[in-house]
C-alpha cells in the first residue's frame, strides 16, 4: 500500500450499467479522480466486461466482449472501475476466461492493475475526504463483490466514516446478498424478490436518509425495491456522495 | 414430500421454490435455526489467521487424499482387512443396498437401528430395507423426527431444521399419545431417548456412516453428539458403515485437523461429545462390540467427478453443512426445495455432477453468486467458482465435458440472446447507437420488465450515457 502514489494517468471502466442508467455515478467518480490531480482517461471503446454472459454460463460470449475491452487500456496506467463486481469479474475471471487463449498474458496483465474505485482512493492515493454538508445518516450496503470477492469493503467504511458530519447506522443482515445476482434475478426471479424485500425493509428500519454503495447493481435492485414499496431512503453511489460531500452541496 | 429425492429436481423446481417461499412458518424456522448456527461457528474462529492456516491445511489433506485415491482405497481395504473388518465395493447405491441387504440376509435380522448416514439417503437404503421387511429405526433425534414425519432430511448435519420446537412437540403428542403433551426440549429429548433405549437394546444390526476412513490404519472415523453413532454401531451384533470412497484420508494424524475444522464449521463446537475410532469386531477377550464389521464403499459418480480437474474439488467436501447455513437461498427456500438430498452451495455442485445436468442442473441456478459459501468452506472448495462452472455445462460445455448431461439446458431463446448481447457489446458502433436510441428514447422504457417488476420499480435509461457526458465534458479518451 502506498499514499505516495507515483500515478498520474488512470483509466476509468466506466461498467455498462453505469453507462446507461447511472451516468452520474460514472462523471463523479471521474471528478473525484479529476479532484485529486489524476487524468483521467475515457477510452471510448469500452462497453460490458463480460460478466453478466460470463455468470450464466455463456463463457464464449462473455470471452468475445471481454476481448474487445482488452484494447481499451494499452498503456500501464491503472483502471479504475466503479464497481466492484466488474472489477471482480476484471481482476479474477478475465484471467480464468482467457486461460490457454492468445490473449491470457494481457488479461492477467489489465488485472493486476485493476482497482475497484474506493480501493483506488484509499489504497492508492489516500484520499481524505472533505465534509463541507449539512449533518446526515446513511446506511452503507457493500456488495458481495467488495466484500469476498474483492476485500474492499473496509474502504468504504472508512471514506464515509472519514466524513465528519455523517453518521453511519447499520442494517441487520448487513453482509448478506441484496438478491441481485446479475442474471439470478431473472432465473430465480421468487428468491432474489424474497431477498431484496427483506434487505429493502432491513435497510429502511435504520432510518438512514441515505443508502450508499460501491456498486449500482446492487443499488438499482434495492432503490428499485424502494421505489415500488413508496418508502426507503435515497440511493446514491458512493463517488456522488463524496463528491456532493466536498462540494457541501 | 411429494417422491423419492434426486428425481424431477429440474422440472420440480420452481414449484418447490414458490411453495417454500409462500410458507412464513418454514422462512423464520430456517432463519432463527440458522442464526444461532452462524454465530456459534463465528465464536469458534475468532483468529482470522488461525482459521486461514487451518483452512489450507486441510485443504492440502483432502486434496492430497484424492489425488492418491486409488492406491488409498487399496491400502484402506488391505488395512481394514487385516483388522478384521470386511469391505465391499458398491459402483451405485442400488449395489450397495443389494450388499447391505445381502448381509443381513438369513440371520435372524428383524431390527437395524441407524446412526446418521448421507450416504444412505443417497442410496435409498430405508427404502430398501422397509421393501424386504425390515424393520429400520434412525436413532439421532432429528433424523428419528423426520422418520415420524415421514419426510426426508432438509440439512445435511441437522435434518429436522426446518421444523420448530412447537412442531416436533406436536407430532409427538401425534405418535405417542400416551406421552403428556410436553414442548420443552429437554423433556422431548427424554422421551426419544427412553423410546430409542429400548431399541438400541433389541436391535439386530446397525448401520452407520463414516466421516473419515483412514487408510494407514484401518480405522473408521465417526462423529456425533447424541452416543447414538455409538450405540448403533457397538450393542447389536452386525455394524455395517456405509461411506462415499472419497472419505478416504491417508495417515492418522490427518484426522485431528480435519475433527477441528469440521466441528466448529458445522455446529461451533469446539469438540462433538462423542468421537469413534472403530478399528475391527469385538476380539475374544473384549467384553462388548458387534461380532462383525462391514464397511460398504460407494462410488456412485464420485469416480468420475475426479476425472475433472477443477469439479475435482467438489470431492474435498467434509458434509461439514456451513456452506448450507451461510447460503440466503437456502435460509428461505429451506432444504426440501432442492428436491435432492445434499440441498444448499455443495448440493447445487455435487448433485448436477452425480445426477446429470439434464436431472438437476437448475440448482446452480439458485445463486447470487454471493460467495459466503466459499468464504466459509473448511476445505476452501471454490463453491461459487464451481456453481459458476455447472451453469457453463449446462449452456456451453468445453467439447472434452466429462460432466454427465453437459449441455441438456441449452435452449435456443437463451442462445439467441446472449449471441445478440455479444454482437451488440463487441461493436463500439452498435453499442454506441444502442445507448443513445435508448437514453433519447428513455420515456419508452417499459414499466413491466417481467418477474424484476413484481418486487421492484423497472430502472429508466438516463437522459445522456455516460459516454456521451464523457465526451461532453472533454474527458481525455486516449
Amino acid at each position: 500500500m502506498s499514499n505516495q502514489t507515483t500515478d498520474t494517468h488512470v483509466y476509468l471502466f466506466g461498467t455498462c450499467l453505469i453507462d446507461l442508467l447511472y451516468p452520474d455515478a460514472g462523471m463523479a467518480s471521474i471528478e473525484l479522480l479529476q479532484n485529486a490531480g489524476i487524468q483521467v482517461i475515457f477510452p471510448p471503446a469500452q462497453s460490458c466486461c463480460g460478466q453478466p454472459a460470463f455468470n450464466s454460463g455463456f463463457r464464449s460470449e462473455a470471452r468475445e466482449v471481454a476481448r474487445k475491452q482488452l484494447d481499451c487500456f494499452p498503456k500501464s496506467y491503472p483502471v479504475v472501475v466503479p464497481s466492484a463486481s466488474c472489477a471482480g469479474m476484471m481482476k479474477h475471471h478475465w484471467p480464468e476466461l482467457f486461460e490457454g487463449n492468445r490473449d491470457e498474458e494481457r488479461a492477467y496483465e489489465i488485472a493486476s492493475r485493476v482497482y475497484e474505485l474506493t480501493e483506488y482512493l484509499v489504497d492508492r492515493l489516500d484520499y481524505q475526504p472533505v465534509d463541507k454538508g449539512e449533518s446526515t445518516t446513511v446506511a452503507i450496503h457493500s456488495s458481495c463483490s467488495a466484500l469476498r470477492e474483492m476485500g474492499v469493503a473496509d474502504r468504504i467504511e472508512k471514506l464515509v466514516g472519514g466524513l465528519q458530519q455523517v453518521t453511519c447506522v447499520e442494517q441487520a443482515y448487513k453482509s448478506e446478498c441484496c438478491g441481485f445476482g446479475g442474471t439470478f434475478a431473472v432465473k430465480q426471479p421468487e428468491i432474489s424478490g424474497a431477498m431484496v424485500t427483506e434487505k429493502a425493509a432491513s435497510i429502511r428500519d435504520t432510518g438512514a436518509e441515505r443508502l450508499i454503495s460501491q456498486d449500482c447493481g446492487c443499488l438499482m435492485n434495492i432503490g428499485g425495491a424502494f421505489e415500488k414499496q413508496g418508502e426507503g431512503p435515497e440511493c446514491q453511489h458512493i463517488a456522488e456522495f463524496l463528491l456532493e460531500r466536498s462540494n457541501g452541496s | 414430500m411429494d417422491h423419492k429425492l434426486g428425481e424431477e429436481v429440474n422440472s420440480r423446481f420452481g414449484k418447490r421454490i414458490g411453495e417454500a417461499l409462500a410458507d412464513p412458518q418454514i422462512r423464520r424456522n430456517f432463519r432463527n435455526a440458522l442464526d444461532g448456527v452462524m454465530a456459534k461457528r463465528a465464536e469458534q474462529f475468532p483468529d482470522p489467521d488461525e482459521l486461514w492456516q487451518l483452512r489450507n491445511l486441510d485443504k492440502a489433506i483432502r486434496a492430497n487424499s484424492l489425488h492418491k485415491l486409488p492406491q488409498l482405497l487399496e491400502q484402506l481395504e488391505q488395512q481394514l482387512t487385516d483388522n478384521g473388518i470386511q469391505v465391499h465395493w458398491a459402483v451405485d447405491g442400488e449395489e450397495a443396498n443389494k450388499i447391505v441387504s445381502d448381509i443381513l440376509d438369513g440371520r435372524g435380522v428383524k431390527k437395524i437401528i441407524k446412526g446418521k448416514s448421507m450416504v444412505t439417503e443417497e442410496t435409498g437404503l430405508n427404502h430398501h430395507l422397509e421393501q424386504l421387511g425390515y424393520e429400520v429405526i434412525e436413532s439421532d433425534l432429528g433424523e428419528y423426527i423426520i422418520q415420524l414425519a415421514e419426510e426426508p432430511p432438509s440439512h445435511i448435519v441437522a435434518p429436522a431444521i426446518h421444523k420448530s420446537r412447537l412442531e416436533i412437540a406436536d407430532l409427538f403428542a401425534e405418535k405417542f399419545p400416551d406421552i403428556p403433551y410436553t414442548d420443552d426440549v429437554d423433556e422431548m429429548t427424554h422421551s426419544a431417548r427412553l423410546i430409542l433405549r429400548k431399541e438400541f437394546a433389541s436391535a439386530d444390526a446397525g448401520i452407520s456412516g463414516v466421516n473419515f476412513a483412514v487408510a494407514e490404519t484401518g480405522t473408521l472415523c465417526l462423529v456425533e453428539n447424541e452416543g447414538n453413532g455409538r450405540l448403533s454401531t457397538t450393542a447389536p451384533p452386525i455394524h455395517i458403515a456405509v461411506t462415499g470412497i472419497e472419505k478416504v484420508v491417508e495417515k492418522l494424524s490427518d484426522v485431528p485437523p480435519l475433527l477441528s475444522i469440521l466441528t466448529r464449521s458445522a455446529t461451533g463446537q469446539p469438540i462433538t461429545t462423542y468421537f469413534n475410532m472403530i478399528s475391527s469386531p469385538r476380539k475374544e477377550h473384549e467384553l462388548d462390540g458387534p461380532e462383525e464389521v462391514h464397511l460398504v464403499l460407494l462410488d456412485n459418480g464420485r469416480s468420475a467427478i475426479r476425472e475433472d480437474d477443477e469439479l475435482d474439488a467438489t470431492l474435498r467436501c467434509i458434509r461439514c453443512g456451513a456452506c448450507i447455513n451461510h447460503c440466503p437461498v437456502y435460509v428461505r427456500v429451506g432444504g426440501h426445495a432442492y428436491g435432492t438430498v445434499y440441498p444448499g452451495p455443495i448440493g447445487s455442485v455435487l448433485e448436477p455432477q452425480r445426477l446429470g445436468i439434464h436431472e438437476a442442473g437448475k440448482l446452480a441456478t439458485a445463486c447470487s453468486l454471493c460467495g459466503r459459501c466459499g468464504e466459509v468452506c473448511p476445505v476452501k472448495i471454490p463453491l461459487p467458482q464451481l456453481i459458476n462452472r455447472i451453469r457453463a455445462e449446462s449452456n456451453e460445455a468445453a467439447s472434452d465435458s466429462t460432466v454427465r448431461g453437459h449441455n441438456s439446458l441449452r435452449n435456443q431463446k437463451e442462445v439467441l440472446t446472449w449471441k445478440l448481447w455479444s454482437a451488440l457489446y463487441c461493436s463500439p458502433l452498435l453499442y454506441g447507437l444502442f445507448t443513445r436510441t435508448a437514453t433519447v428514447l428513455r420515456v419508452l422504457a417499459p414499466s413491466k420488465l417481467g418477474a424484476w417488476t413484481r418486487y421492484r420499480k423497472a430502472p429508466k435509461p438516463a437522459a445522456r450515457s455516460l459516454h456521451a457526458m464523457a465526451a461532453r465534458k472533454g474527458v481525455d479518451h486516449e
